[in-house]
């Protein structure tokens, strides 16, 4: 369950940006996660409010944008969507993709007052 | 407005956030749900709409009710776009491990596999095999007890327990710590055992220079399929217990084939820390890899300094 030490991650960064700009209260945080990357969304909502909880972002709500998963086929020469890290081609069935997009893990922004 | 998400107009009386108050949100902006964990040390029973727990010593405080004291033009909300790396702290400092590993010409491999694999008695194995080579220290992560640390000193090489506690993972702020308690190794050697887990570990870098992923003949040859991400990240994978092969029905050629779908680049050495077969195209690969001496001149093309 790493899912809660990203979360930890995301109350430091958190923490940085009130020392950049001060702020009392987080009222969302908004995170980028790719489908085939290293965290489980509903691992990470699954502990956020736990984790929160007595911390800067305590009460805040949680928004998870997924990104889907992308690659570059060497066969066909074109992006392909990927469902797995490891899928074949949807288009010609090649394993021959290379992961291009859907491993991002990172906090997009946060409504604060 | 609602203060915890800014949809409906009702007035709110508190603003906690362990709930919504249901009776605020009348429009469709309602994509997030009531989150009650009634795990926490508070229960009660409400009606929603009106309900006010105030969760003892929070310190957050808007007077009573921000909606009410909203000032035109003085709204203290407001949006920060981040664009951050969520493991951009861990990845910083595995930065600083890896400058600091580097400078002393010390090749860090970091490795990692399910509990019971086999990574200590492989450990021990190279070790013995490897101290009279290169100076060897061992960096090792278990949830509790310092039984492999133990293990490890046995050989006569230094090694730091790390305890992670309920944590499955080691991060970069431990490995610097325990940087901090072992000598400097000349050009030597450094293994960092991970916590025994093919998933979490995955994402955290420490400062290796490779991860080295064990798997064991008794774990089933679709593991790589099942834990992508682990087999993605390493380098190399150790195919460990191949002594017991004819014991039993697993089909290393399958077993390689998925490591390599997933991982088209990853090196496949099969071994046994028991007999020792495969051991020294290991040792071969350490040397070769790595490291080293050749690490330095690395280090200098980068631009890190001698």
């Amino acid at each position: 369950m790493h899912e809660i030490s990203l979360v930890e991650n995301v109350i430091a960064l958190v923490e940085d940006e009130r020392r950049k700009q001060p702020f009392s209260r987080v009222r969302m945080i908004r995170l980028t996660v790719g489908a085939l990357g290293h965290a489980e969304p509903e691992a990470l909502r699954f502990c956020f409010e736990a984790v929160t909880n007595g911390t800067i972002a305590d009460g805040a709500r949680l928004e998870i944008e997924t990104i889907p998963g992308e690659g570059w086929c060497l066969l066909c020469r074109q992006t392909v969507p990927l469902a797995e890290r490891f899928a074949a081609c949807p288009s010609c069935g090649s394993a021959g993709v290379r992961m291009t997009a859907g491993g991002d893990l990172h906090v997009s922004e946060m409504e604060v007052e | 407005m609602c203060t915890i998400c800014g949809c409906g107009t009702t007035d709110i009386v508190e603003e906690h956030g362990v709930g919504h108050p249901t009776g605020a949100h009348a429009g469709p902006a309602q994509d997030h749900d009531h989150d009650h964990d009634h795990g926490q040390d508070h229960s009660h029973t409400h009606a929603h709409g009106a309900h006010h727990h105030e969760p003892a010593e929070r310190t957050i405080d808007f007077g009573k009710g921000l909606a009410g004291l909203h000032i035109p033009g003085m709204t203290q909300e407001r949006t920060i776009r981040i664009e951050r790396d969520i493991l951009s702290k861990n990845d910083a400092l595995a930065e600083a491990n890896r400058t600091r590993l580097i400078d002393t010409g010390t090749f860090a491999l970091n490795l990692v596999s399910s509990p019971g694999s086999g990574k200590t008695s492989l450990l021990v194995r190279a070790i013995t095999d490897l101290k009279d080579r290169w100076p060897i220290a061992v960096i090792e992560g278990d949830q509790q007890t310092s039984r492999d640390a133990d293990r490890i000193r046995a050989t006569g090489v230094p090694a730091v327990q790390v305890n992670t506690g309920k944590g499955c993972h080691l991060d970069a702020h431990m490995v610097g710590h325990a940087l901090d308690h072992l000598p400097p190794l000349r050009d030597g050697l450094l293994f960092i055992e991970n916590v025994g887990n093919l998933v979490c570990p995955a994402a955290f870098d420490l400062g290796e220079a490779h991860k080295v992923v064990v798997l064991s003949v008794t774990e089933g040859e679709d593991k790589p399929l099942k834990y992508p991400g682990m087999f993605a990240a390493a380098d190399l994978m150790l195919l460990n217990k191949s002594d017991l092969l004819p014991h039993l029905e697993f089909d290393v050629a399958a077993c390689l084939a998925a490591a390599l779908r997933v991982n088209p680049y990853i090196q496949i050495l099969t071994v046994s820390a028991r007999t020792g077969e495969g051991l020294a195209a290991f040792y071969a690969w350490i040397e070769a890899r790595g490291s080293l001496r050749p690490r330095i001149e690395e280090s200098m093309v980068n631009g890190l300094g001698p």
